[in-house]
């Protein structure tokens, strides 16, 4: 679904990412660690177009699209999903305009329609009461949960989170990484996942979800489950991957930078 | 300012490869967002929005500017023109004075500091807190959204409160006048009103027009270029007031040689 080609990216005079390559399957979750200013977010960027390679390529579904224009990356944005770090709500829109905005930017669907998207959306992260609220209402982890709806507007099949739990306290953290491993396996996702935080990545690479008998979404631990085997992590290291394998072998390296990571 | 021209000594090919990058850029984010005019979607519920943050929102502080600027050149000519026996034009002095200089600069120089660094201060946070990332992301383009609608808003209510200005102004000078100077109402009206000519309303029309642009943009370059969180906002916000009011300055001058040349053509 996604490959980078021995991608460089640099700001100014520091090198962020040196030769980095790797590929997302569809259907994959990739777990992106590393120590803050690895250029872990600087990878989801590259992958939406925000920002440009110095060199190498980064490939979405066949297409080349490190030199495309603005223009021409809309409809590769479109297929993507992003759930930014600190929610990056819209400040003067409130919680029904925020999860609604490329729906209401396209204008070819009713208001009425919208409307039922976007609390179909809220109902999905929780937050349906919240519709009519202004972004400074809300708390840090509310903020984060509107915006994985405002992602999924358009039933993307490429979810990317940039450290979606960073700064939440554990109740709040669960119910996120709980919505993230939902997507995965009850929408069948693409998942791609930038953290620091080993304990939701643990989670992540060891729990499924899947429906009860009843309706119900129930979380369940460990065995040999598509979702889980398809789970795979990447350590940064000063700009290039140390580390790429499954979480267990990553707990079990003994890579000096892994370990101090890990310890 | 102080690490420009610690920059400027220590490597001046870097230095001036810095200017030429942000007059291209200046450039480029200016040209984009006169283009977005002549293409689809105009977002003309937020350029309403800005015409009444920027034009209502700047009413009250462009009045009182205009008024006591005025009132200031009603008492500062009374002691100039006194000496050759000339109080009576002090109507000419005024009207002309703030319709060819102080109202469309005064005025500039008052939204500079208003809009130019709310605009900046804005646009700053949104970048920080990647409210302008997550923007591309769901596939808008910020220049459209937020930069045009300022631009358009700048530029369509700066030359009203600029009129404005010059009139409270002229109202500031009559109270000067009538009350301290002692001179007619009529005499002070005519004055004024027979001084202006043509010429005069066309400059204090088109300078406000520029001005607007220049600081419109200046607060959207500044602010869009953002980096650094809060810091950075505050930053922003500084820089885009020091370069508006500069640049206003300095574009003064020109659009005063220009519309000098022009002066016999309009006036013929």
């Amino acid at each position: 679904m996604i490959e980078f080609r021995n991608v460089t990216k640099s700001f100014e005079d520091e090198v962020v990412l040196r030769n980095v390559s790797f590929r997302i399957r569809r259907g994959e979750t990739k777990i992106i660690l590393g120590v803050s200013g690895s250029g872990k977010s600087t990878i989801l960027k590259l992958i939406l177009g925000l920002i440009r390679p110095d060199s190498g390529q980064i490939i979405f579904e066949d297409q080349d699209i490190t030199l495309l224009s603005e223009q021409e990356l809309v409809g590769v944005r479109k297929k993507i999903g992003m759930v930014f770090q600190e929610g990056a709500l819209f400040d003067s829109l409130d919680v029904r305009e925020n999860v609604g905005y490329r729906l209401y930017e396209d204008g070819t669907m009713p208001d009425e329609e919208i409307g039922q998207v976007v609390l179909r959306l809220l109902s999905f992260v929780g937050l349906e009461d919240a519709i009519d609220k202004m972004p400074a209402e809300l708390s840090g982890g509310m903020k984060r949960r509107v915006g994985i709806a405002r992602a999924l507007v358009g039933t993307p099949r490429l979810v990317l989170y940039d450290e979606p739990t960073a700064g939440l306290d554990p109740i709040t953290k669960r119910t996120i990484v709980d919505l993230m491993i939902k997507l995965r396996d009850v929408e069948g996702v693409t998942t791609v996942f930038v953290t620091h935080d080993l304990q939701a990545a643990a989670t992540v690479a060891s729990e499924y979800a899947e429906a009860a008998p009843d309706g119900r979404i129930v979380f369940r631990r460990g065995g040999d489950n598509l979702c889980l085997l398809n789970v795979e992590c990447i350590m940064l290291e000063d700009g290039h991957i140390s580390f790429e394998g499954r979480y267990e072998d990553l707990m079990s390296s003994q890579l000096p930078f892994v370990r101090t990571f890990v310890a | 300012m102080e690490t420009s021209i610690r920059s400027l000594f220590a490597a001046p090919h870097r230095f001036l490869l810095l200017a030429v990058w942000e007059i291209q850029s200046y450039t480029v984010l200016s040209g984009r967002a006169i283009a977005n005019l002549f293409t689809r979607p105009i977002y003309m519920r937020e350029v309403i929005l800005q015409m009444e943050r920027i034009g209502i929102g700047s009413l009250t502080i462009i009045l009182l500017t205009g008024f006591f600027t005025g009132a200031v050149l009603g008492i500062q000519s009374e002691s100039a023109l006194r000496r050759y026996g000339a109080v009576s034009i002090t109507g000419q002095l005024v009207a002309i004075t703030l319709v060819r200089e102080l109202g469309p600069v005064l005025s500039a120089l008052m939204m500079a500091g208003r809009i130019g660094s709310g605009i900046a201060s804005e646009l700053g946070s949104m970048v920080v807190s990647e409210q302008i990332s997550a923007m591309r992301a769901l596939g808008t383009d910020p220049t459209r959204r937020l930069v045009t609608p300022r631009m358009i808003a700048t530029v369509m209510m700066l030359p009203i409160l600029t009129i404005l200005c010059n009139a409270v102004g002229m109202i500031g000078g009559w109270i000067i006048a009538r009350f301290k100077l002692l001179l007619s109402s009529s005499q002070y009206w005519s004055d004024s009103l027979n001084a202006l000519e043509l010429s005069d309303v066309f400059g204090t029309l088109l300078k406000p027009v520029v001005f607007g642009f220049i600081i419109s943009m200046t607060g959207c370059y500044v602010g869009l270029r953002t980096y650094g969180g809060t810091e950075g906002v505050g930053r922003s916000t500084t820089q885009a007031v020091v370069s508006a009011s500069i640049l206003v300055i300095a574009v003064d001058f020109f659009l005063n040689n220009l519309i000098i040349y022009l002066t016999p053509f309009i006036n013929r």
